[in-house]
């Protein structure tokens, strides 16, 4: 049907957006690598008018063998690991929740799903001084109202702090896709099974889940991409200090706090790599989807 | 009988569902309420839910001392202009590819979408380095470039899914009738292509709205939007709650309000098109 000459046009209006992603991919990725083989201290004199060292993979070797960055790793795996389980857990329970019939059903959903709208620096600062803090924050008046000692929650606990505000934010986005999902399973068959005896916790173990089970690879893919780029969240609660720097904000402080580009670029690489191997994951799920 | 019990559940599941929606909500809920009450009234203990003097003097401190209208104006310039941009460069390609597919078509679209698995950090100097290169740093221009760049995938994926919901036998009614090329886009498929790039150009005014990585790392004083403006009070002097409760019940509200309208599309958006 598609003629050569409409061919052509297509190819014609489709290429403002590809050579402006390509450009954008790779001349920021080729600076990344060519950086993470250099020497570039910029604070000591290197630029890159006189040229740069050449130091093969040293800045590779060093970031992985800093001490800081085991550390960071392991943060990184608590705080994506953590908020993928607060939300799916909770956002399952939530989506069937609000899947029943009851009285207000869309102003409930509109309350669940607003904290997604809220920006990350006010979700992190909102949370941090009028929830977290130990004297004024919201908390605080709650657990002396019961006798309690109240937390200094971003010291102390700060990791589970961060996972809590991040989750908060990131439970609507759960909510409203496992909803969506929810609403389009048979409700036939779940009525079905309701006849023949079988119990709430039964039906939805083996008709609800396994429905939802491609919506919740879905949720822990894309989550899993936003999250490891966690930022803005960290950066105004604890500027990475009390074990919350993610490997994320170790190359943010590697590149802007350090100015060693060279390092920072490496652990770029890293990030990267690591991003990708999620991404093919979740290209896998949306390709088979683009051929039904 | 049996209507009882069904009625009774209804008022239990009812009950249970408002409970924890206010309490998801209750953040945002305390935020508002506080940017109505003077300092000392913030900080009470026990809290103040309703009664005390509502105030609307925080509104106006927080405008008079941080020219809050620039932020303002910088989110909108910023979100706006790269949204729009992103839409103009977006339409012709996710047209072409929704009605002339060749077998590459499904490859561009997943490579699209791996751009935007790039983490942000792994290219922050380079970015920079291009940004001080071209002066572009600290101004709206430079931003609205990133930002329309960050999300054009996504505004792609989501004309691209609206796109081929458009029946291809109008397209063919239409030639048959004689219709160019121009009259078919013109007549035929604008009209019906506008509700999705509405909601196309409503789900990504939010994300670059609240976009928080570059707008914090680009921006000093004179292009930095409302996501700056908020992180500047992470480093308080005095009382300040009920004046962080009035910024930040500025800068969220506009937003709240357009995304409810675009619950929907925001599933289509961000799952590109994988869950409907």
């Amino acid at each position: 049907m598609a003629t050569k000459a409409s061919r052509s046009a297509a190819r014609i209006m489709m290429a403002p957006a590809v050579i402006l992603l390509l450009g954008w991919m790779l001349v920021p990725l080729t600076m990344t690598l060519f950086f993470s083989f250099k020497r570039y201290l910029p604070l000591r004199g290197d630029s890159l008018e006189r040229g740069l060292d050449w130091v093969g993979f040293e800045n590779y070797a060093r970031f992985l063998s800093s001490s800081a960055f085991w550390p960071s790793v392991q943060t990184t795996l608590v705080m994506v690991g953590g908020v993928l389980i607060i939300t799916v857990v909770l956002g399952v329970l939530l989506a069937i929740l609000l899947d029943r019939p009851i009285w207000g059903q869309g102003v409930v959903r509109i309350l669940v799903i607003a904290p997604f709208f809220v920006m990350p620096t006010v979700t992190a600062l909102v949370w941090k001084n009028m929830f977290m803090d130990p004297v004024n924050g919201f908390l605080a008046h709650l657990w002396r109202l019961f006798g309690a000692e109240p937390v200094s929650w971003l010291s102390e606990a700060s990791l589970s702090s961060i996972v809590m505000i991040v989750s908060w934010q990131w439970l609507p986005f759960a909510t409203l896709i496992l909803l969506t999902a929810i609403q389009s399973l048979d409700s036939e068959q779940l009525e079905a099974a309701e006849m023949d005896g079988a119990p709430a916790l039964k039906r939805f173990w083996f008709i609800t889940l396994p429905h939802l089970s491609r919506a919740i690879t879905i949720v822990v893919l894309i989550q899993t991409i936003f999250l490891l780029s966690i930022f803005a969240e960290i950066f105004v609660t604890t500027g990475g200090a009390f074990g919350t720097r993610t490997l994320t904000y170790l190359i943010f402080q590697r590149v802007i706090d350090g100015q060693n580009i060279g390092l920072g670029s490496a652990g770029g690489v890293y990030a990267i790599i690591l991003a990708n191997i999620v991404a093919i994951f979740l290209m896998r799920i949306v390709g088979k989807n683009l051929d039904k | 009988m049996a209507r009882a019990t069904t009625t009774r559940k209804k008022i239990a599941w009812t009950a249970l569902a408002w409970a924890v929606g206010l309490l998801i909500f209750f953040p945002i809920y305390w935020t508002i309420l506080t940017s109505f009450k003077t300092e000392a009234q913030a900080i009470n203990d026990p809290p103040l839910f309703f009664f005390f003097d509502w105030t609307l003097e925080n509104y106006s401190v927080v405008q008079e001392r941080s020219d809050y209208m620039q932020f303002l104006w910088n989110s909108v310039i910023i979100a706006g202009g790269s949204t729009l941009l992103g839409v103009i460069v977006a339409v012709p390609a996710a047209w072409s590819m929704a009605f002339v597919p060749s077998n590459r078509t499904k490859d561009i679209l997943l490579w699209m979408l791996s751009t935007k698995m790039l983490p942000a950090v792994g290219v922050l100097y380079p970015i920079s380095l291009i940004f001080v290169h071209f002066g572009l740093l600290d101004t709206r221009i430079g931003l609205v470039m990133v930002l329309m760049l960050i999300n054009l995938p996504i505004i792609v994926w989501m004309l691209y899914t609206y796109f081929r919901e458009i029946p291809g036998e109008i397209l063919e009614a239409a030639r048959m009738d004689g219709a160019g090329l121009k009259e078919e886009i013109l007549y035929v498929l604008t009209p019906m292509a506008v509700p999705g790039i509405a909601s196309t150009i409503l789900l990504n005014f939010i994300l670059a709205w609240n976009e928080a990585f570059w707008t914090l790392n680009l921006t000093a004083a004179s292009a930095a939007p409302l996501t700056a403006f908020i992180a500047s009070y992470s480093s308080p002097e005095g009382l300040f709650y009920a004046k962080l409760s009035a910024a930040s019940t500025m800068a969220i509200a506009p937003i709240l309000i357009l995304g409810w309208f675009s619950q929907k599309q925001l599933v289509r958006g961000l799952t590109f098109g994988a869950v409907k």
